[in-house]
């Protein structure tokens, strides 16, 4: 690697102040420590660091999200063919695993291009624009947005949301860290909102569905929220052979993504726990209740089905969006939980309700905190108090 | 009576070459300095010009804002450089030392028939005032406070640290008498936090309260331990000494004299045979340096790992300081070094590396700085390693603010930058904590006093 790091060094003066091309510092510096860990040494404080960086750290939760993704591309080309005719007279006929994979690869290998390369394309604009570095944020977030969307959202519309999700989502605040809302909710919510024909029914979630005579590939909240049964079984939800969003469908997949983060320290085990809990508990008091199929919905089957355990694992954990402290995190992902459940059974317009449920705690995330942190000064404040009393 | 603290959020550093319990004398310093910087909150006032002939405990400078506090030299000699930066900041004073020290004389005091203002004028006079700080704001403490208690931390639980028990295990005498000069100070009490799991002579200590702490690092830090004693809210002062500056006083007592003789350890992974050195506070450490440190890319440090001074171009003891660290630099660069799962000899919280397969190595950790700086992304690290009640990051990000009442609501009294040494270790996206939390002390200072 010694001949690449020459040949960084050797172009690196044009990058450094007052250099010819100075002002494109950013691009060049994101590739440099992209390829090797600068060579920064302290210079104030500690003098010694963990080895941890935001660059590991977020390729960690990348790596956390490859099982949902390439189950995602298997499970779109299943979801296609699995609507076509047999073509043999065999009635046990399987189509080859690698037609079926290569068929879904081939869909969403685009829409993780499209995401990257607009994201990153924003991204490196405003680094050179406020002249500071590029943040590794939409390392995520550019993956995450391809994996909740449908698989048969047009690619352009992809873009916008993509534009709208880093442009409004997150560089107005001032980039990677200083966000209010999780980026790749918003892309979601900007297309849902937008392109709603788009983003719901039973057509959306079968590639190619418009050359495919008499689809039917409801999602089953979308079948249970227009009040009939539905007919999947319990381990094809949990393995993930049903319709959904690219990457949400396998809860074992998922899991073994949240494991990864879990075991890591990457992801907050508080804030998964606890909206699984919330959910549970919101789940329990819909099925007493039981008016309707969504609410008769088993509470634990509620767990496995639409986006709510990739929501949880993936979105609600997002450090920046989330709440700060660890009893904070605990409230911050019991209303998760309630608020998903609670939005997909009331509301028949829009049977999935994690993506709002965790909009929604983004913006109480800081109000959360602020109660968190009031009982700490009060606490400090009822010491002083009592000393003044002794003295 | 001792009442037990257990520290149980923190971070054990292991680190290759701590020191062997072997003290060598190391050989006379020809030079000594004193760096004013070493005080925070004192603007230092010269006494003395290059040529001066001066003896051990004689001024070199006072505090511009109190004149009884006087800096003394810490040996005899002549004054032969008075190095000064932007604005005539003072640098440092260095003396070309005689070869065998001759003391001013302070005179032999029997510390029963003392009143509390002939103790104070006794340490000011001499020069030991200085190794009092205060607590809030980690500065120099002023003499006309009442302080509601002294806290001494007999152990230190930093990475490599020098082990207090060993080094004055023949000065036991002047650490009870150093103890008893410093009760003549305070109404309130004096407490001794010793080792818990370890039985030294300072378990045998009159006229303190001991605490048994146990626990990994920052369990010997003595703002933690204050925390659990006996936490310090608006408008309190306490004051805070180190056990060897303890024995300095005490010597000053004994024998009438400045003796600012310190037994330091010399470590780190780049130390040949790491071990203790005798020498005295200020003194030139280039020949002890190039006589146990092979290589040359080496930072060394007058104090630990975490908290330190970076001497590596102006080698002189800290005046604090107890150790001298040396470890490689870390100026270079890694091939995909981000990568999880690899570069496993990296320390670190999170399991992103294989490093926490193995808990009990020592690690050879260099200064690079292992990624770059980022705006708060991650959240609950920092509350990882801060047993205080204290949210480390909402303080933080008050005083980067410079909200001086949420700082005041969040701690900002109870912290000194040494208890954020570990925050700023673990931080994935490299703030400097430590600067921050002085930075806001120094407006505390300023602003509410």
């Amino acid at each position: 690697m010694n001949f690449l790091r020459k040949q960084l060094d050797k172009i690196k003066p044009n990058f450094d102040k007052g250099g010819k091309f100075e002002k494109y510092a950013p691009v060049y510096f994101a590739f440099d420590t992209f390829m090797f860990v600068p060579n920064h040494t302290t210079k104030m404080g500690a003098h010694v660091r963990d080895g941890n960086d935001l660059k590991r750290l977020m390729y960690v939760v990348v790596l956390a999200l490859l099982p949902a993704l390439f189950f995602g591309m298997w499970n779109v080309g299943y979801q296609h063919f699995s609507q076509l005719p047999n073509p043999t007279d065999d009635p046990n006929y399987i189509f080859p695993f690698m037609d079926v994979f290569m068929f879904g690869a081939l869909k969403v290998i685009p829409m993780v291009i499209v995401s990257y390369v607009v994201g990153l394309g924003i991204e490196f604009i405003f680094a050179i624009i406020r002249g500071h570095e590029v943040n590794e944020g939409y390392l995520v977030t550019g993956m995450l947005i391809p994996l909740i969307m449908p698989i048969d959202l047009p690619l352009w519309m992809l873009a916008l949301s993509v534009v709208f999700a880093v442009v409004i989502g997150k560089e107005v605040f001032g980039g990677t860290g200083m966000n209010i809302m999780n980026p790749a909710l918003i892309a979601r919510a900007f297309a849902f909102f937008s392109y709603a024909p788009f983003m719901s029914g039973d057509k959306v979630w079968v590639a190619d569905a418009s050359t495919i005579d008499g689809v039917s590939g409801e999602t089953i909240l979308g079948t249970l929220a227009s009040n009939n049964a539905q007919s999947y079984s319990v381990m094809e939800m949990f393995m993930g052979y049903i319709p959904g969003s690219i990457g949400e469908t396998s809860i074992l997949m998922i899991l073994i993504g949240a494991a990864l983060l879990i075991f890591t320290g990457v992801a907050s085990w508080r804030i998964m726990l606890s909206s699984v809990i919330g959910a549970a508990v919101m789940g329990l008091i819909f099925n007493a209740w039981g008016v309707n199929a969504l609410m008769q919905f088993p509470w634990w089957q509620h767990l496995l089905v639409g986006g709510l355990a990739f929501g949880i694992v993936f979105m609600a954990t997002d450090p920046v969006t989330a709440a700060q402290t660890n009893a904070g995190k605990w409230i911050y992902g019991f209303l998760i939980g309630i608020f998903a459940i609670m939005i997909r059974v009331f509301n028949g317009a829009y049977p999935e309700g994690i993506m709002l449920a965790i909009l929604l705690m983004n913006v109480f995330a800081p109000t959360i905190d602020h109660y968190v942190i009031e009982r700490n000064i009060k606490r400090r404040n009822k010491r002083l108090v009592k000393n003044l009393k002794a003295a | 009576m001792s009442k037990d603290i257990r520290i149980k959020k923190g971070l054990e550093i292991k680190l290759k070459g701590k020191a062997e319990k072997e003290i060598s004398v190391a050989s006379r310093s020809k030079v000594f300095a004193i760096n004013p910087s070493n005080f925070q909150g004192i603007i230092p006032k010269l006494t003395v010009k290059v040529g001066d002939k001066i003896m051990a405990g004689e001024p070199l400078f006072f505090s511009k804002k109190n004149e009884d506090i006087k800096f003394t030299s810490p040996v005899s000699g002549e004054i032969i450089e008075i190095n000064r930066g932007a604005k005539r900041k003072i640098l440092d004073i260095k003396i070309a030392a005689d070869a065998i020290d001759s003391y001013k004389d302070f005179g032999i005091k029997n510390l029963s028939e003392l009143t509390s203002d002939e103790v104070k004028a006794q340490l000011l006079a001499s020069g030991c005032w200085p190794f009092i700080k205060q607590r809030p704001y980690d500065v120099v403490a002023n003499p006309t406070d009442q302080p509601k208690a002294i806290f001494v931390s007999a152990f230190s639980s930093a990475p490599l640290a020098t082990d207090d028990s060993f080094a004055l295990e023949n000065e036991q005498v002047a650490f009870q008498t150093g103890i008893d000069a410093l009760r003549k100070l305070t109404t309130g009490k004096v407490h001794l936090s010793v080792d818990g799991t370890t039985n030294s002579f300072f378990n045998n200590t009159k006229g303190v309260e001991i605490h048994q702490v146990f626990g990994v690092h920052p369990a010997g830090n003595v703002g933690v331990q204050i925390h659990f004693i006996n936490p310090i809210n608006r408008g309190e002062r306490v004051w805070v000494i180190n056990p060897q500056d303890v024995a300095i006083i005490g010597r000053l007592f004994l024998q009438g004299k400045f003796d600012a003789t310190r037994i330091i350890a010399l470590a780190g992974s780049e130390v040949t045979k790491p071990k203790y050195f005798k020498t005295i506070l200020g003194a030139d450490v280039n020949a002890l340096i190039n006589e146990n440190v092979p290589n040359a890319n080496v930072r060394v440090i007058s104090g630990n790992v975490l908290t330190g001074t970076n001497i590596s171009t102006n080698k002189f003891l800290g005046f604090y300081d107890n150790l001298i660290s040396v470890i490689p630099e870390g100026n270079h660069y890694e091939f995909l070094g981000w990568h999880p799962f690899i570069g496993n000899n990296k320390l670190s919280i999170n399991r992103a590396f294989f490093s926490w397969l193995t808990p009990n190595k020592e690690y050879n950790l260099d200064t690079n700085l292992n990624g770059e700086e980022r705006a708060f992304v991650v959240t609950g690290e920092m509350e990882k390693v801060m047993p205080m009640d204290i949210y480390p990051m909402q303080l933080l990000k008050a005083t980067m603010a410079n909200n001086i009442e949420k700082m005041e609501n969040l701690g900002i009294y109870e912290v000194a930058p040494e208890d954020f040494a570990l925050v700023e270790f673990v931080s994935t996206s490299k703030i400097e904590a430590q600067e921050i939390i002085r930075r806001g002390l120094d407006l505390m200072v300023e602003e509410v006093g």
